[in-house]
């Protein structure tokens, strides 16, 4: 193994981390709200407005068929426009959080359908308002089920962050094409394999736990 | 009061409408605790809905203390809503939040200080005997003690009017006599009017005050529990009432033919119900008394309680001359009773083994 292998798994174990932490940040941001619409606003629910949310599913299935590798690539101009590049962690971050986005939304909105519908129905029945059932009954009821759902959603940004190192994303899965397949060297792709088997397993067991200590019921 | 008008509820099913409701007329007076009696599909769940407009009834009107509810804006609802507690067949507590939290929910909603809210949610679980389990998880307690949080909640934003929608069907009947009595204890203490739905007879008889049977969307009978039960007119309140109320006959007197004539070496079958204080006459011996040439057997007798009115039914077969058995019957019509004819049966010679 050759001393130069630490310091290049090192830094593209940084910017993985970096990418997939920040676009799950900002995914989360929009997607939880976007995750409690596809749900509150569909049909017997309590901000029931069909229109919006046959507009909302819609537009989250058409962003979840097409593929992360396309995804990147067919949203360039965009990328161009927010970061104002199109290449690098930065610009490779905005179709991964495109992407994680709709997935997001779907598993929240599952997570909160598990709420049991009596849980909803006394809260109405206590007087509270849409908002205040958001807030304090189906987030907090589907809390475990979301964090869960969440573990899921990092271990495919992990996996989506490596394809974005064909856009010279940088991050692990640039290293492995770059080193250990251009350049034969199968001690770095060796290397990042198992450094990315480590990387999922601890993202797991963390969602697990956290999971298990928010799980009441 | 409560004032139910002319309720309607009409839901679009797969296979065209389906009316729930079909006119609901009921008063509920303030204080009074009205059971609402029926089979699963007799629309009384959605009856219970349409109180708190947790349900819109599709017509009708739904007054409490004067205000019309189906008339309110969503806001004023909510505030509305705030003076009428509601308990659970399943509870519907908070899995996440801890005994204490659940309680305080209602007051979070209402935006009251967290000194003030320890001021009121501390009284309310010693008044349903939980101030141990504060912090406690609903998943750590058992079905009796879940439905006493959801009872304490219900009562934490001060309502005048309590729902409980099955509270106990889903209790063993001993945790439902515990929770029955909190409800009755609190009926009284806090006059509350408390309005309960069951497919259970018991549990009329044991709190109610007045009773609705409602089949099929509509009411077949209403009146105070006392009547009802000592003088249904609907078969399916029978039906109700024949659960709790074991009408059979003696082994010897079972599947023998019934005349409405003496037959010679027949019984005279007569069922008598007692009320109130003439549960605890010595009605039945002073009849024996005077009239020694009858023959009285007593063939089934039970002393129970309706709410907190005794009331106690017997079947007695006589034999003797007809002159003799109609005065012992003008003897149990002078007295405060009431009498049904079964009619005259053969007594048959039967094993011990026959059932």
């Amino acid at each position: 193994m050759s001393p130069d292998i630490v310091p290049l798994i090192s830094k593209a174990l940084g910017e993985t981390v970096y990418m997939v932490f920040v676009a799950m940040i900002i995914a989360t941001i929009i997607g939880i709200p976007l995750g409690v619409l596809l749900h509150t606003t569909a049909k017997h629910q309590i901000l029931e407005c069909m229109p919006l949310n046959r507009v909302l599913a819609a537009v989250v299935n058409a962003v979840r068929s097409i593929p992360f590798i396309i995804l990147m690539v067919a949203i360039i101009p965009f990328t161009r426009f927010v970061v104002n590049t199109s290449i690098g962690t930065t610009a490779a971050m905005v179709p991964l959080i495109i992407a994680s986005i709709p997935f997001i939304a779907r598993q929240v909105e599952t997570s909160i359908k598990e709420v049991p519908e009596g849980v909803v129905e006394a809260a109405e029945a206590m007087g509270a308002s849409p908002l205040q059932i958001i807030w304090h009954v189906m987030l907090p009821e589907a809390r475990a089920s979301i964090a869960a759902q969440l573990t899921t959603v990092i271990i495919s940004l992990v996996g989506e962050s490596a394809m974005a190192g064909a856009i010279g994303g940088g991050g692990l899965g640039d290293l492995a094409i770059r080193y250990g397949y251009q350049r034969f060297r199968a001690d770095v792709m060796l290397a990042t394999v198992i450094v990315l088997i480590i990387l999922v397993q601890l993202v797991q067991f963390a969602g697990n736990r956290i999971a298990k200590t928010l799980d009441k019921r | 009061m409560i004032e139910l008008k002319g309720i309607e509820k009409t839901y679009a099913g797969e296979d065209g409408p389906v009316h729930a409701l079909k006119g609901i007329d009921l008063t509920i007076q303030t204080g009074e605790i009205y059971g609402i009696i029926g089979l699963s599909g007799a629309g009384k769940s959605t009856l219970i809905r349409c109180i708190n407009m947790l349900e819109r009834p599709t017509k009708g009107q739904v007054i409490i203390d004067g205000r019309d509810m189906t008339k309110l804006s969503e806001s004023e609802l909510r505030k509305a809503r705030k003076e009428i507690g509601m308990i659970f067949q399943h509870f519907n507590l908070l899995s996440s939040s801890t005994v204490y939290e659940n309680v305080a929910f209602p007051l979070r909603l209402a935006h009251m200080d967290e000194a003030e809210i320890q001021k009121k949610v501390m009284p309310l679980l010693e008044l349903v005997g939980l101030s141990g389990k504060a912090h406690q998880y609903p998943a750590q307690l058992s079905g009796g003690q879940k439905q006493r949080v959801g009872i304490a909640r219900a009562l934490a934003s001060g309502p005048k009017i309590l729902l409980c929608d099955e509270a106990t069907s889903a209790l063993d009947p001993q945790t439902t006599k515990s929770i029955l009595g909190l409800i009755q204890d609190i009926n009284q203490k806090m006059h509350l009017t408390v309005v309960v739905i069951t497919h259970e007879m018991q549990v009329i008889k044991d709190i109610c005050d007045k009773v609705a049977v409602i089949d099929g969307g509509v009411i077949a009978e209403k009146g105070t529990v006392l009547d009802v039960f000592t003088n249904p007119q609907q078969p399916l309140t029978k039906e109700f009432i024949s659960v709790l109320l074991s009408n059979d006959l003696p082994a010897a007197f079972r599947g023998g033919e019934v005349s409405d004539t003496p037959v010679p070496g027949s019984y005279l079958l007569v069922r008598l119900t007692f009320i109130g204080d003439s549960a605890d006459d010595p009605v039945l011996a002073g009849m024996i008394r005077e009239n020694p040439d009858v023959e009285t057997t007593m063939l089934f007798g039970n002393l129970d309680q309706i709410k907190r009115t005794p009331y106690g039914r017997m079947i007695v077969g006589m034999t003797g001359e007809p002159a003799a058995i109609d005065r012992a019957l003008s003897y149990l019509k002078s007295k405060n009773l009431s009498m049904e004819m079964i009619g005259y049966v053969k007594r048959r010679e039967v094993s011990g083994d026959v059932a």
